[in-house]
């Protein structure tokens, strides 16, 4: 379900089509998000499933994968 | 249609800047923080939608919500112009720390709280443009304005290094630097300070309002794509 929601975001904030996102998709590399991108992703995230997500965790979310377990651990 | 916020627009080159930009078609929303009844007279005068909102921008909640109010009214926001600022002159040995702090929490933190809140709109846009005015003694430094000229090379710093971080997005981000304009600002200077300011300006004169004004809808416009992260002066030669 958190996928589903991840998904959406990725789509809206990096202009993506929805059958280019993947649980193994990496964020940068495959998704083309740059720096600022990331930032930009971790805020809607946030919002989106209300929960906050630390400064020192932000650099081990590299895929959607991550994504996704960082939120249902939350 | 286009969508400015022009804050501190209540008078001086806040006015004409959004009498400047009616006049390019944009649709605004005017911030100010007193002088209500006079600013609803000249409303009147524009031919765009208005939407007037009280706030003081050195008020990280009122900046936000004032940006939130644009948002939801018009749906995008294509221009935000930094302008409100106000003096509080005083020799350095004089000033007071309210003063000093007065002065930076309008002309700086308010330049940061309006531009903070509009940034993550503007990224998703893909799309906007920032003018910050900042003042020509922001890069001179001029007697009695430590306060001021500080708060102002704080803009002009804070111009620079927002450009870079979101020019990736498609925003641009510039400051204009004002020399001596006549509004009440200036006004409130001495006759005799007057006349010296008037000797070191090389074109003989003081700027006006829609000087600085018609600088912005440049910025602004599409003719001005490719300028980011820049400070133009608009002084006459008085900084050269």
């Amino acid at each position: 379900m958190s996928f589903e929601k991840v998904k959406a975001l990725l789509v809206e904030e990096l202009d993506l089509d929805e059958n280019e996102v993947t649980l193994e998709s990496n964020i940068r590399e495959d998704l083309g998000a740059d720096s600022l991108d990331m930032v930009d992703l971790i805020m809607s995230i946030e919002d989106a499933f209300d929960i906050k997500v630390e400064e020192s965790d932000t650099a081990s979310i590299k895929t959607v994968g991550d994504i996704v377990s960082y939120i249902e651990k939350k | 249609m286009k969508v400015a916020i022009v804050t501190g627009a209540g008078r001086g080159i806040g006015r004409s800047i959004a009498e400047v930009l009616a006049n390019e078609g944009y649709n605004l929303v005017l911030n100010y923080r007193s002088n209500k009844d006079e600013l609803e007279q000249f409303v009147q005068t524009l031919k765009t939608k208005v939407l007037l909102v009280q706030g003081d921008v050195s008020d990280y909640a009122d900046a936000e919500r004032m940006i939130q109010i644009t948002k939801e009214t018009f749906g995008q926001i294509d221009l935000l112009v930094n302008n409100a600022g106000i003096t509080r002159d005083n020799l350095l040995i004089k000033m007071t720390e309210e003063e000093f702090d007065s002065v930076s929490s309008t002309n700086l933190k308010g330049t940061f709280n309006c531009t903070k809140h509009i940034a993550r709109i503007m990224m998703k846009q893909r799309f906007g443009r920032i003018v910050n005015i900042a003042s020509v003694v922001g890069i001179t430094g001029n007697i009695g304005q430590a306060n001021y000229a500080a708060s102002k090379a704080g803009v002009i710093g804070f111009t620079k290094s927002v450009a870079r971080e979101l020019a990736p997005r498609g925003i641009t981000v510039n400051a204009i630097a004002p020399g001596f304009i006549k509004t009440k600002m200036t006004d409130a200077i001495s006759d005799e300070a007057k006349t010296a300011a008037l000797s070191r300006i090389p074109l003989g004169t003081f700027g006006t309002p829609e000087d600085v004004a018609n600088v912005v809808a440049f910025l602004a416009s599409d003719k001005a794509a490719y300028i980011t992260g820049q400070v133009i002066k608009v002084d006459g030669g008085m900084a050269i």
